[in-house]
């Protein structure tokens, strides 16, 4: 693990005391020291990083590098999985999510999730969004739920497009509509933090870039982490970049730092595309 | 020589024909390590090849012949001059021919009939006649067949290409028998059917509202007329298949489907699956007893405990419940495929809400996986109402249109095996109600399978 040469020395895991050198100031969620094992297999080796609201990070990385692994720790999704393990600290807001007393459901409205193919359920498109809201209690009323729901799909940019047809089933939607609706139904439960599991890779150019787009308006007001292979996109959408390769993580920064300036001999030849 | 000596003797042939051939294509295969490059198929196959015509041929006739030839041999029989004496048609006459005949073979020590007596060396005559006739053409038949075959082998001769598609014959014949024997016995029950309505009219038998199918021998009897108003059987099988027995089995099965799928851990699944499965292996009559002996009893002493006096021992809820039992793999089972069956980008969506798993479950799952348990349901329901042992056994015969669960009423099955139970006489509407009522069964359950299977499929390429 010491042969991995990581830009996080470790820190403490109180949120005043997290200065270091990615510059993240007021971490929203921290991680320190992260193990993932699938059975025997380690799947996500030592893993130190910061995630804050004012910033998107994202996670690149070739297949099988562990990113989309790492991301689902960060809302103990993993937990579906029966061989999974984790070891190590995350913390949310200070609080480890990891402890006995966490409550993952509380968890889960907190931190949201976008899935990499558009999972729409097979429900009304008014009814994809309200189903947060509707587990969660957080609408008394059904003018307070519309009001939800609307909110939620302007947001997520699809309001106009779907107005008037809100009884439509939402897997009638195309599949850049059906991952909007699912970033509109991630945000109906006021989440404070939004993972994106490549939300593009299933999608067009046209599509992609829309939900690019949406990315950018979302920023600041939830605390984003997108894992994509594309690294265009990543240049795009990002302010902090993380490198994962073989479980481990290789490098983080500035992704204008990482793109232009990779400290780390390996995230230069991935950036480059001499491997992944 | 008896035809079974004969049929030995031919397959005797095959053999030889096999040996032969097989030995004379293996002196092919000196050539090289594969046994000669030119070598088209194994010398097993040219021993097969050889051998089936052989013998095909050979049986292929003695099939024939044996059902040709009594005909030939009566007519041979009646051209005699002793023949002229037999009456000219009817029963009488067969009966003196059957006579005779087995008089000749032997079959009667002794003869009944002097007409019969003084048939007999005829038939004896003209028997053996054609026996000798079959038994040389069959062998020649045989001979010429394999030698014809053997002649062909060569090298480079494709045996295994003709004897593969003679397996492949073989199982296109054995499927066709399973479709034309279901063919067949939509075709009696259809005729015979046909035949009942042209004593009863089809509006009466599916519309009326009594059932008494016993038609009177003397006019003034009571009933005199037979009623075949199908309706309370149409309603008791319903009553006990489709809504009774459901209540049971699709709660129990969808839970115990979702228990299995979602909640079990690895191995308590591993036991509980193939026990709930044993479930659906138990035999139908066993069912019976349990419904007749134990549950029935035990259903007519609690109507009785809360107070209705008319509670039957022949219960349309202990038939019910313990068909629902039987049910219950069907539906779990059905239901097990289909929860497995929707993606887990479903399931994990909506954890990734925050959603409990019986949320999830509720709300997500279940929809998701509703036509599925819908179709699984209907083949349930296909199989309950054409269950029989149970409800022979547990429910009455009494054509009750009544909603009461704790009083008797009866099913369509059950007045099938009523109807042909015993000696019965095949030109009465009493007998032939219960083709009728089988064809009205045919149909529903054919009807509910193919929707069934129609909703399961569209349901299934719906996610993939």
């Amino acid at each position: 693990m010491t042969d991995i040469a990581t830009p996080n020395a470790f820190v403490a895991p109180d949120p005043a005391s997290t200065a270091h050198a990615t510059g993240i100031s007021d971490p929203k969620m921290t991680a320190r020291n992260v193990n993932v094992f699938y059975g025997a297999k380690q799947a996500i080796n030592d893993v130190s990083i910061d995630v804050d609201m004012d910033n998107v990070t994202a996670f690149i990385g070739p297949s099988g590098c562990g990113k989309s692994t790492f991301l689902r720790t960060l809302n103990r999704m993993n937990d579906t999985v029966a061989s999974a393990r984790v070891s190590g600290e995350i913390r949310l807001d200070g609080e480890d999510i990891y402890a006995s007393d966490m409550d993952v459901v509380q968890l889960r409205a907190r931190v949201g999730m976008v899935f990499q193919k558009p999972n729409p359920f097979p429900k009304s498109i008014f009814e994809n969004v309200a189903y947060g809201p509707r587990i969660h209690g957080l609408a008394a009323a059904k003018s307070e739920l519309d009001a939800i729901v609307e909110k939620s799909l302007r947001r997520a940019g699809l309001w106009d497009e779907v107005k008037d047809r809100l009884s439509d089933s939402g897997t009638a939607l195309s599949g850049g509509q059906q991952q909007r609706l699912c970033i509109a139904r991630a945000i109906a439960v006021d989440p404070e933090v939004i993972l994106m599991d490549e939300p593009c890779s299933a999608l067009d150019p046209i599509a992609t870039a829309k939900i690019e787009e949406l990315i950018h308006e979302l920023r600041g007001r939830y605390a984003m982490v997108i894992v994509t292979h594309n690294m265009q996109q990543a240049a795009r959408v990002s302010q902090k970049t993380a490198f994962f390769h073989l479980g481990h993580l290789v490098e983080y920064g500035d992704t204008s730092d990482i793109f232009t300036n990779p400290r780390e001999e390996r995230t230069k030849d991935y950036i480059t595309g001499r491997y992944g | 020589m008896s035809s079974t000596a004969l049929l030995f003797l031919v397959l005797g042939l095959g053999l030889m024909a096999w040996i032969a051939a097989r030995t004379r294509a293996a002196a092919f295969a000196d050539g090289g390590p594969r046994g000669g490059a030119t070598r088209h198929s194994l010398p097993m196959y040219h021993g097969w090849y050889v051998a089936l015509w052989a013998v095909l041929p050979a049986l292929l006739f003695l099939g024939v012949w044996s059902a040709v030839t009594p005909g030939l041999i009566n007519g041979a029989v009646l051209a005699t001059p002793e023949a002229a004496a037999l009456p000219a048609f009817g029963m009488e006459r067969t009966a003196i021919l059957v006579e005779a005949r087995q008089l000749a073979t032997g079959q009667l020590p002794g003869a009944f009939n002097p007409q019969a007596q003084a048939l007999a060396p005829a038939f004896e005559a003209e028997i053996g006649k054609y026996r000798l006739i079959g038994t040389v053409l069959a062998l020649v038949l045989a001979f010429a067949g394999g030698a014809y075959a053997f002649t062909r082998i060569r090298p480079d001769f494709r045996a295994r290409t003709r004897v593969e598609r003679l397996v492949m014959a073989v199982l296109l014949g054995a499927s066709l028998i399973a479709i034309l024997t279901t063919i067949g016995i939509v075709a009696s029950l259809l005729f015979e059917s046909i035949r009942f309505f042209s004593f009863v009219s089809p509006s009466e038998f599916l519309f009326g509202t009594q059932w008494s199918p016993q038609t009177a021998i003397r006019a003034d009897q009571v009933g005199s007329s037979g009623a075949f108003g199908a309706i309370p059987l149409f309603w008791g099988t319903i009553f006990i298949g489709a809504i009774i027995a459901m209540l049971v089995a699709i709660p129990l099965g969808l839970m115990s489907a979702i228990y299995l799928t979602q909640y079990a851990a690895p191995n308590v699944r591993k036991w509980m699956k193939p026990i709930l499965e044993v479930l659906a292996g138990v035999p139908t009559v066993v069912y019976g007893y349990f419904a007749a002996l134990t549950v029935a009893p035990a259903v007519r002493d609690l109507g009785v405990s809360i107070g209705i006096s008319s509670a039957s021992s022949e219960s349309a809820l202990a038939a019910g419940l313990v068909m629902g039992v039987m049910i219950i793999p069907f539906v779990s089972s059905m239901a097990d495929d289909s929860i497995a069956a929707v993606p887990s980008a479903m399931r994990d969506g909506s954890y990734a809400m925050g959603a409990t798993s019986s949320e999830t479950i509720r709300k997500v799952l279940l929809p998701a996986a509703l036509p599925g348990v819908v179709g699984g349901v209907m083949l349930a329901v296909s199989r309950a109402i054409g269950e029989t042992m149970i409800v022979v056994m547990a429910a009455g015969l009494a054509a009750n249109l009544t909603a009461n669960p704790f009083a008797s009423v009866t099913t369509v099955t059950t007045q099938i095996v009523q109807l042909l139970t015993g000696d019965q006489e095949f030109d009465s509407a009493k007998t032939l109600a219960a083709f009728a009522l089988g064809l009205v069964l045919f149909i529903v359950t054919l009807l509910l399978n193919i929707v069934a299977l129609r909703v399961v499929k569209k349901y299934r390429e719906a996610y993939e």
